[in-house]
């Protein structure tokens, strides 16, 4: 499912990263990659906040859309 | 004594360059600060070194430069602070790097330390924070990560605290301990054997880099790399690495990059595991429990307009109690300043320059010297405990509505401090044309400078509204720029485009220790002293000779060359309500600093103690405040429009700023002059 449909406290697996390949490459250095795991921190509408380690990182809705998680 | 000094000389010469680099919010400035000693800005929002930053500190007999580089999550180029970051460690100018790892978050960190030890060059690893992990009961087994990273030394600080930072200096200082680290990511076969290949074909080239770092990153299909490559006679070179890539990709079934940076991880997991203990991972901080309230839905816009309601009532209400002090103090000044120099036989003329002119001009700007600390003390706050960052992420919707990338928002709000930093902190966009549309509107963002004119001007007019009005003066600032993005995104085609997805790292809430804040407020403070004291003394001295000639009229009257020049600004000015000239010298003036424009009418209207009166009797509280508004929107100061210019590198777009903000200024003071003639 997109991370837009993810729940508060969640822990998923990422699948896959659409969009642009200099988007993916970012994501990917700022720990978000196939494979990462990743928990939902805050889904309220506007930007998704994940936690990634123990990096809180936003991500805004149009983006979080093309984030396949599991 | 004297046997020293040539030793001395000696030791000069040879100085070591050290680049700071590391993931932004790491702690960089602030161990920056612990070894130079200096006080450097140190914040918390996404890219806080927007300079580069220089400092020096002496130890064991050497001298080292020290190079605070931009933040940045890789070696790969993102945006423009992450390029200067990358070109500077590339371009072979920094003996040794230390990479400032940020150990309470050290898996993410680490990816920027496995790049950097790719890349072959002499480090040293700063594992920062490390009083937060020991309270968190985390242990970090130094010596067998150094062994896994390729012999790298590896020192455990806390730059706020103060700890390890002799340690990191006796390392640095036996730079001949220091090698090239021998440091290979396992790739697995089929990378591996690619990298080989590319490896031998770079090899004949004879470039400067690492030649497993040139392979790698071709393999990648790193831009600039390629280029230079390219450049470099070795388009074959180029075609082999794709070649690869290409049968790589086909093999596994995606893209290359994503299975290298996989493998990174693979191996940072690997080393995390075996290094790090005692970390509980899952649990829900209080920074997260903040964050569900500040950053909610609902709450967090209110909340946000609340902490900056609060923050300017706080800036007035606190200020005002000292400025009656500081304008008390600069009256006495000027009558003890005058009787005496006239008792020792001064000239009539330089009494009058010195009392008029300096400190009646100077006085006046200082006055509001407690308003902008407070404010300053404030801004560091909001900076320094991580609120900032989700200021912009509450503002994200509404942002992005505009056309603009809610990362643009911090710029704004640093503008509330400066406009010439915040147009600088705009480098953290990725995104070009989003960059250049958050530097045209940060000039409407209404900025300390300005404060001094709100202030004398609702002082006089809405004693009882004073924070209200000043409010509100900030909100149109706002309001005018957002009008002003969605504008631009209209009818400018090069602006037009869709906005670059959000991804923002939101750093954990800390409590801003004193000491930081302070040195914060008064890096900022000093720089507006310095101000009072050079251009703004310039430009009342200016106003003043201007305001004695030619000679024998009688001062600051209208038939000075001062009034002169006011008189041909002030029919333009007369639909907005203030078409006179004493207006139009002050408007002019303040493009040098927004701070002249009050400075100048202390120095026309015969200082500090006359100010008041004279001001009440020129201005009724409608062109009082059309005066404002004008004094808010009408052009940016001469230092915004050079940092313009730096960062745009475009004559075209500086001008069209100073244009448009002018024309702007012009329209809103006399639109709202005019409306509110019609309800009076």
């Amino acid at each position: 499912m997109p991370l837009i449909y993810a729940k508060p406290g969640e822990v998923l697996h990422i699948r896959s990263i659409g969009g642009g390949r200099n988007l993916s490459k970012r994501l990917a250095e700022m720990g978000l990659y196939p494979g990462s795991t990743i928990k939902i921190i805050s889904n309220q509408g506007g930007p998704v906040i994940i936690a990634v380690g123990e990096t809180r990182l936003a991500i805004g809705r149009g983006m979080a859309a093309k984030i396949f998680v599991r | 004594m004297q046997a020293q000094a040539p030793m001395l000389l000696v030791e000069k010469a040879k100085s070591t360059t050290i680049a700071m680099v590391g993931n932004p919010n790491t702690g960089k400035s602030a161990l920056f600060n612990a070894l130079t000693g200096g006080n450097a800005h140190v914040g918390n929002w996404p890219g806080v070194t927007v300079e580069k930053k220089e400092g020096k500190f002496r130890h064991g007999g050497l001298t080292f430069n020290v190079i605070d580089l931009p933040g940045t999550y890789s070696l790969t180029t993102h945006s423009i602070d992450e390029r200067i970051a990358r070109d500077f460690i590339l371009s072979g100018n920094a003996d040794i790097v230390i990479n400032v790892v940020d150990s309470t978050n050290i898996e993410r960190n680490l990816y920027l330390t496995v790049m950097l030890l790719e890349l072959g060059i002499k480090s040293v690893i700063a594992l920062n924070m490390s009083d937060i992990i020991n309270r968190e009961g985390i242990r970090i087994d130094t010596e067998k990560m150094s062994e896994m990273l390729g012999g790298v030394p590896i020192v455990m600080v806390s730059a706020t605290k103060r700890e390890g930072i002799n340690e990191l200096k006796d390392i640095l200082r036996d730079t001949s301990s220091l090698k090239h680290p021998e440091f290979k990511i396992p790739y697995g076969d089929v990378i591996e054997t690619a990298i080989s290949k590319i490896e031998t074909a770079v090899k004949k080239l004879h470039i400067g880099y690492d030649t497993r770092f040139t392979a790698t990153k071709l393999l990648e299909g790193d831009i600039e790399i390629t280029e230079t490559i390219k450049n470099n006679g070795g388009q074959e070179v180029v075609k082999v690495a794709m070649r690869e890539a290409a049968q790589i990709e086909e093999s596994i079934g995606y893209d290359i990059e994503t299975a290298m940076v996989e493998k990174r991880y693979a191996f940072i997991d690997k080393v995390v595991r075996e290094c790090v203990k005692g970390k509980s991972y899952n649990t829900v901080s209080l920074s997260d429990r903040l964050d569900n309230i500040l950053t909610n839905r609902v709450a967090g816009i209110p909340i946000f307009a609340a902490v900056m309601w609060g923050a300017f009532q706080l800036t007035f209400s606190i200020g005002g109690i000292f400025a009656d002090y500081i304008d008390s103090l600069f009256g006495t000044l000027s009558e003890i300043a005058t009787s005496w120099l006239s008792s020792i036989g001064v000239p009539h003329l330089i009494v009058s320059l010195l009392t008029d002119g300096i400190i009646g001009g100077v006085g006046t700007v200082l006055v509001f010297l407690p308003n902008i600390i407070i404010l300053f003390l404030l801004l560091a706050f909001l900076e320094d405990s991580g609120y900032m960052a989700r200021a912009a992420f509450v503002m994200d919707r509404i942002m992005y509505a505009v056309g603009l990338p809610g990362k643009s928002f911090i710029p704004m709000l640093i503008g509330f401090g400066c406009n010439v930093p915040a147009v600088m902190s705009a480098r953290t966009i990725s995104s070009e044309r989003d960059r250049l549309l958050t530097i045209l509107i940060n000039p409407f963002v209404s900025c300390s400078a300005r404060l001094p004119i709100y202030i004398l001007f609702t002082s006089i007019f809405f004693p009882k509204h004073q924070g209200l009005v000043v409010f509100s003066l900030y909100a149109l600032g706002i309001i005018i720029a957002v009008l002003s993005a969605k504008l631009f995104k209209l009818i400018i085609p090069s602006l037009k485009g869709h906005v670059s997805p959000l991804v923002m790292e939101l750093p954990p809430y800390r409590f801003p220790t004193l000491k930081s804040l302070l040195a914060h407020t008064w890096e900022r403070t000093s720089s507006f002293i310095k101000k009072a004291g050079t251009i703004i003394v310039a430009g009342v001295t200016l106003v003043w000779i201007l305001s004695n000639l030619p000679a024998g009229v009688k001062y600051a009257s209208e038939f000075t060359y001062m009034g002169k020049i006011g008189s041909i600004i002030a029919p333009i000015m007369r639909p907005a309500g203030f078409g006179f000239w004493q207006a139009g010298v002050a408007l002019l003036f303040g493009i040098v600093a927004k701070e002249t424009v009050v400075g100048t009418m202390g120095t026309l209207l015969g200082g500090e103690e006359t100010l008041s009166s004279a001001i009440a009797h020129l201005f009724t509280p409608l062109s009082a405040y059309a005066f404002m508004v004008m004094s808010l929107l009408y052009i940016p100061c001469i230092a915004t429009i050079g940092t313009i210019y730096r960062e745009t590198n475009s004559l075209r777009w500086t001008l069209f700023s100073v244009l448009y903000s002018i024309l702007v200024g012009w329209v809103a003071a006399v639109v709202i002059y005019q409306t509110g003639l019609l309800f009076t």
